[in-house]
């Protein structure tokens, strides 16, 4: 078996390019799409630490946080699609409305 | 020879990762982020979890990608950022500096660590069998379980007063 330490760097290494892609690119596809990738370097290190310990609570949760990434994918790309079809952009250098 | 498995296949998904980063097309980001999932599918494969393989495939490879690709395809958004991709100049190397100080700390704290240290995987194949998380699923987790349903209902919704509201406003412009 390989050793649980290995997931886990794999995991932090790919949450690492998550937030490097939430941080350097400017389009809102692709930083939606960084912390997809993000969520699923914390499922990999739940399924190895669930491996580790015997015990099914870790993939029960891995489910859970499927289940409500898909649910954010949806409501995300439909606040997407509303944003774009009154400012024309993804960048999210123009979406700045909010700021104070 | 599972240790050779995990190394192509972290390789794999590292590379689908930076990839996904580096393209400058939203269409090929999207891509590469497929691959990047497909490849820890196959981890979880490795980990004994075959419901959670199946599940990454269908839920995140299938659905959530193909909603990546209509949307980016949908909006024309594929190249709307060639120009202003780059943040300014001190930006970027200060962004990759405090993403190198967290990898480093994650790893300080893993081996560091002694619980872990402590932790060796077992062999037992069967403890994930879908019956088992099955049956955890409707019975300890029941309540959870029920809540995720009224999650997905409120994201219906949501995605349709949203998109109702975005009809209003392009009616009206």
């Amino acid at each position: 078996m390989i050793p649980t330490t290995y997931f886990v760097m794999l995991s932090a290494v790919l949450f690492t390019i998550g937030v490097v892609g939430v941080l350097i690119r400017r389009n809102a596809l692709v930083v939606f799409m960084s912390i997809e990738l993000m969520l699923n370097s914390a499922n990999l290190a739940l399924v190895a630490f669930a491996q580790a310990r015997q015990d099914v609570g870790g993939q029960v949760l891995v489910f859970f946080v499927i289940v409500v990434a898909a649910a954010e994918v949806a409501v995300g790309l439909a606040l997407l699609v509303a944003i774009f079809h009154t400012k024309r952009t993804t960048n999210i250098d123009e979406i700045s409305t909010l700021r104070g | 020879m599972e240790l050779v498995v995990f190394i192509i296949t972290a390789v794999i998904a590292i590379t689908g990762a930076i990839a996904m980063l580096l393209s400058k097309n939203a269409v090929h980001s999207a891509l590469f982020l497929l691959l990047n999932f497909a490849a820890i599918a196959v981890l979880y494969l490795l980990l004994r979890a075959p419901f959670l393989f199946a599940v990454q495939l269908i839920v995140y490879a299938g659905a959530i990608i193909v909603l990546f690709l209509f949307v980016v395809m949908l909006l024309g958004a594929e190249r709307s950022e060639d120009d202003h991709d780059l943040l300014a100049n001190w930006q970027r190397p200060l962004a990759l500096g405090l993403a190198a100080a967290l990898v480093v700390e994650a790893g300080y704290v893993l081996f560091r660590s002694r619980t872990l240290a402590v932790m060796s995987p077992t062999s037992d194949d069967l403890f994930a069998e879908p019956e088992k998380i099955a049956a955890a699923l409707f019975t300890k987790y029941l309540l959870p379980f029920e809540i995720t349903g009224f999650i997905l209902l409120a994201a219906v919704a949501g995605v349709v007063v949203l998109h109702m509201q975005s009809q209003q406003t392009s009616s009206q412009a």
